[in-house]
């Protein structure tokens, strides 16, 4: 009989993998946004399982509020129809062998390594998770936000139609 | 009960799912998502190292602050490369990588 919990654990690496393959397979572009959107719903629910609900709660808001809807506009921006059908690149085989074979790899790593861990998994406070965050790591989350301001700034003038030299 | 194995794991699947997509597809906005799916798999290994390893709880907090800045970097990096695309777009009428080869000899 398996414990509640992992069975959570093996419904959310379902959506989450499931999700992820179907972003590789489908043919149609918007059926791939909205798989990814079910596999980053599905690693949310991997972090509330590790008892990481802060990132949970990121997770769902950044990914599925902004980022998804990123991807749609993306889409709706080029012209659509051309995405009907896919199709894939030539070497796909080579892919899919290089895939397999770098999962062997990762899988064989990680049931040969000892790592010294509790034998149950524990949450983070709140409290000392903002103190890390903005006491410790205060530099490096201010050149974050200047590193986001950047990108934002540089996006807006990249797709500016009449702006510039080209 | 659940180990750090299953974390583990459930990482490498997702990264080389991730990692068929950037190799397989010839849409660049596909080839994004699949970026998106590794750096979420990269992700799920660190949390699931924050919850299991053995360690105080200030060592423990500081996997999660890493996560953080994964998803403010992953943010970044796909606003920069959707606007790059649709530069590519407006310019060339394909976002297919393989009908992107001006610089290739």
């Amino acid at each position: 009989m398996l414990a509640p919990s992992v069975v959570l654990f093996y419904v959310a690496a379902a959506l989450t993998i499931g999700g992820g393959l179907g972003v590789v397979m489908t043919r149609n572009i918007v059926y791939a946004a909205l798989a990814l959107l079910v596999s980053l719903m599905g690693v949310a629910g991997v972090f509330l399982l590790a008892f990481a609900e802060f990132l949970a709660l990121v997770q769902v808001l950044i990914y599925g509020g902004a980022i998804i809807i990123v991807f749609l506009f993306a889409l709706m921006l080029t012209r659509i129809e051309d995405f009907a059908h896919l199709s894939d690149h030539r070497q796909w085989p080579i892919a899919a062998v290089l895939a397999v074979a770098t999962f062997g790899l990762l899988a064989a790593a990680v049931v040969e390594t000892n790592v010294r861990t509790e034998t149950e998994r524990q949450g983070v406070e709140f409290a000392r998770l903002g103190e890390t965050l903005f006491a410790e790591w205060a530099v490096p989350f201010e050149v974050a936000s200047l590193l986001l301001l950047v990108a934002l700034i540089g996006a807006v003038v990249l797709v500016r139609s009449d702006g510039g030299r080209d | 009960m659940i180990e750090l194995a299953h974390f583990q794991l459930l990482s490498a699947g997702l990264f080389c799912v991730g990692l068929y997509g950037v190799l397989a597809r010839r849409s660049a906005v596909l080839i994004l998502m699949s970026i998106e799916l590794m750096l979420n798999a990269v992700n799920i290994n660190l949390i699931g190292y924050a919850a299991f390893v053995k360690a105080t709880e200030a060592h423990r907090a500081l996997g999660q602050v890493l996560v953080v800045f994964v998803i403010t970097v992953a943010a970044a990096e796909l606003a920069l490369a959707i606007a790059i695309i649709l530069r590519l777009y407006r310019n060339r009428t394909s976002v297919n990588l393989d009908e992107i080869d001006l610089m290739k000899w």
